[in-house]
């Protein structure tokens, strides 16, 4: 199977009426595994919901592809069943609905009719990788997100992203919230994904992160736009200067773009 | 069996009906007392719904059923509130206002557990029903439907459970209208003596749909010192019923009362589930799930009073509500002077899947001693677009997401019914309203 392309071309994205994107360019091969880092309210999450489809988000102008196929006229479940995935910085909790229920209804909505998992080969599969992730076997059972520590929140995030296999994963602050055993622990999930045809767009604020998950290549968002793109090697001098001195390269005073990512 | 506008059911029509059941002389006169009450007391006056136009008159009083040999011979849509896998040995089934069907182990029986349809428990344990029958829980003057019940009683089930005696499996009672215009005058009660134990759980059916018929139940719950009851209900009377349903718990000492009631009611509805805490450190739970759809017009009451001391009583209301329903959920903890140490907790929430449906959560605390704990917390809104967000992203269909956020929202009751059959039931009637 050809890899998939995930294009973000000159996106721009609205969040009650204030513009937080103002032209993202991007792409991301699978294979390919890109971080987008910068300060914090510079459009890095933003960037992550408006590419799903978060309710709250309007996109103004621009196109996100996959594989050619127009993203932002599909509904946010076909997004999914497209191959894209989000592991979100804060997932929803929903009451009454079990972590492995959950799992269950996600994998059976990208399989055929009477094509569902059975019950044995999805509890296989589930407690595997809840082994991987170091899980307690009993957050399977427990409603979906629901007095989940942010620890086991950013793990119940990866489990579904192992299990639901997408073609491109978006990651959302994984690392934010993350004691070091449990940044290793997420980490080995997402490069346990790691192959010719997995592609991923991994945001973060910390270098920390990519010590763990080594980036192909790196972007820095400012100002609601990627001001610069370049190899591991600008993680590193990021994580060694800050960001002053992209600031002071670029002419830039203030990063943000007004509100928060 | 009269069907008129005007309630026809005179002294001499009470008595004979009593008589006909060979009730003891104690019962007859109650029933008089009651009738003589009817003419005297107003209809009660639930908070924010009116129900001056509702049919309360159009019914059938005297519709007995047959008996049935074996459970097989149920219909189907009867035959699948029991676990048919099972022994069903302590189960009773009421077929419009007769027994058609009634079991108990003799493991229970020998340890004198009753659960007896309420005729023959007045006739067998007739000292014992007097024990109770509205004294402690309701009483028949509270207003018109009360002394009306009392004096129009024509089914229910009584069961106890003695003392020091733990029931591990449920006790099941199903009331099975199958008469479209029989009315139900339901008289249940549940007694668990000093430190016993038990887990009841009943069911309501009628499949009525142009024809008029009403139900008016009266449940009285008392938990005496350091019992526990468990009290389950799937409500489900068709939309051609009137239902006004009033379940009362007493809690003695030590003692604990769980309510999981599934109100799925598709007629007119008036709900009052009340539990008196009079002993220190007793509990309650109330639980309540509801859904309203068509033009159904519901209106709950969930309420626990503090009397005694360190009592603590929580109360979770859930509605869905579509087309165009409208439901009043009141909450109500009530903790009175001398209750310290008391905690009164309640949740009300209220969805709306309709721009049509209404739906009001009233939490009301009323509080007369300051040595207290108490909260509330209330919601009525819409199905949150970040969640379907969150369900959707995973590739879940809108439509599967709102389900199981329904679901979800619902399954604080459906998760607690004891009986899988029934729990299965609830599910699917849940999935046939909201759907």
């Amino acid at each position: 199977m050809a890899n998939s392309t995930l294009e973000i071309k000159d996106l721009h994205v609205e969040i009650e009426g204030q513009e937080i994107l103002k032209g993202v360019n991007l792409t991301i091969n699978g294979g390919e595994f890109h971080a987008v880092m910068g300060p914090n309210g510079t459009g890095k999450s933003t960037l992550a919901s408006a590419i799903m489809g978060h309710p709250n988000y309007e996109v103004t102008k621009g196109q996100v592809l996959l594989d050619g196929e127009d993203v932002l006229e599909m509904e946010v479940d076909e997004r999914a069943k497209a191959g894209l995935f989000l592991a979100m910085q804060y997932p929803s909790e929903i009451s009454g609905v079990t972590t492995s229920d959950f799992l269950r209804s996600s994998i059976n909505a990208q399989r055929e009719e009477g094509d569902e998992i059975s019950l044995m080969k999805f509890i296989k599969e589930m407690d595997g990788a809840m082994d991987y992730l170091e899980m307690d076997k009993n957050m399977a059972q427990r409603y979906l997100n629901e007095g989940f520590s942010g620890g086991e929140k950013k793990r119940n995030e990866i489990l579904q992203l192992m299990m639901l296999k997408p073609e491109i994963a978006i990651l959302d602050e994984i690392d934010s919230g993350l004691d070091i055993d449990a940044l290793k622990v997420v980490s080995k999930g997402i490069n346990k994904l790691r192959d010719e045809q997995f592609g991923c767009l991994i945001i973060t604020h910390y270098q920390r992160l990519l010590d763990y998950i080594t980036p192909d290549k790196v972007h820095v968002m400012m100002q609601g736009r990627v001001v610069k793109s370049g190899g591991p090697e600008l993680a590193q001098r990021l994580e060694a200067e800050g960001y002053d001195w992209i600031k002071k390269e670029l002419g830039i005073e203030d990063e943000t773009v007004g509100q928060k990512a | 069996m009269t069907v008129e506008t005007k309630l026809p059911y005179d002294q001499q029509y009470v008595r004979s009906f009593s008589e006909k059941r060979n009730e003891p002389q104690w019962m007859q006169d109650l029933r008089q007392q009651a009738l003589d009450l009817v003419e005297t007391l107003e209809n009660p006056k639930p908070d924010k719904t009116s129900i001056k136009r509702w049919n309360f008159h159009d019914f059938k009083h005297d519709v007995g059923g047959e008996t049935i040999n074996q459970l097989s011979d149920l219909p189907s849509d009867i035959q699948v509130f029991l676990d048919m896998e099972d022994s069903n040995e302590n189960l009773v089934i009421q077929r419009n206002q007769s027994v058609a069907y009634q079991s108990l182990s003799k493991d229970l029986t020998d340890k004198g557990v009753i659960l007896t349809d309420i005729q023959t428990a007045l006739d067998k344990h007739g000292d014992l029903v007097q024990r109770y029958y509205m004294k402690d829980a309701v009483q028949i003057d509270e207003h018109k439907f009360t002394a009306l019940h009392t004096a129009l009683m024509n089914g229910g089930v009584f069961v106890y459970v003695p003392k020091n005696v733990q029931v591990e499996e449920p006790l099941q009672a199903i009331f099975w209208q199958e008469d479209n215009q029989a009315a139900s005058f339901n008289h249940v009660i549940v007694v668990a003596e000093e430190n016993s134990s038990l887990t009841y759980v009943e069911n309501y059916v009628s499949h009525n749909k142009e024809e008029h018929a009403v139900a008016n139940i009266v449940t009285e719950v008392i938990a005496h010192d350091n019992a526990q009851i468990n009290f389950g209900s799937v409500d489900n009377f068709s939309e051609g019923t009137t239902v006004y349903v009033n379940r009362r718990g007493v809690a003695y000492r030590d003692a604990k009362i769980e309510w999981n009631l599934g109100q799925m009611n598709d007629g007119n509805t008036v709900s009052e589930n009340i539990t008196h805490l009079i002993g220190d450190n007793s509990y309650s739970y109330a639980k309540t799930v509801a859904v309203g759809r068509g033009d159904q017009s519901q209106n709950y009451t969930a309420k626990i009073s503090h009397y005694g001391k360190q009592s603590e009583g929580y109360i979770l209301q859930h509605g869905v509500m579509k087309d165009s329903a409208s439901s009043i959920f009141n909450g109500v903890g009530k903790i009175e002077h001398g209750a310290t140490k008391s905690n009164a907790e309640q949740e009300s929430r209220v969805l709306m899947l309709s721009k049509n449906a209404r739906g009001d959560a009233n939490p009301i605390l009323l509080i007369d001693e300051d040595d207290v704990t108490a909260g509330h917390a209330a919601s009525v809104g819409r199905v949150d677009p970040v969640q379907l967000y969150y369900l959707m992203s995973r590739g879940i269909s809108q439509k599967e997401a709102e389900r199981l956020i329904i679901h979800g929202f619902l399954a604080p009751v459906v998760n607690e019914i004891p009986i899988k059959a029934v729990r299965d039931q609830l599910t699917e009637v849940i999935e046939r309203k909201v759907y």
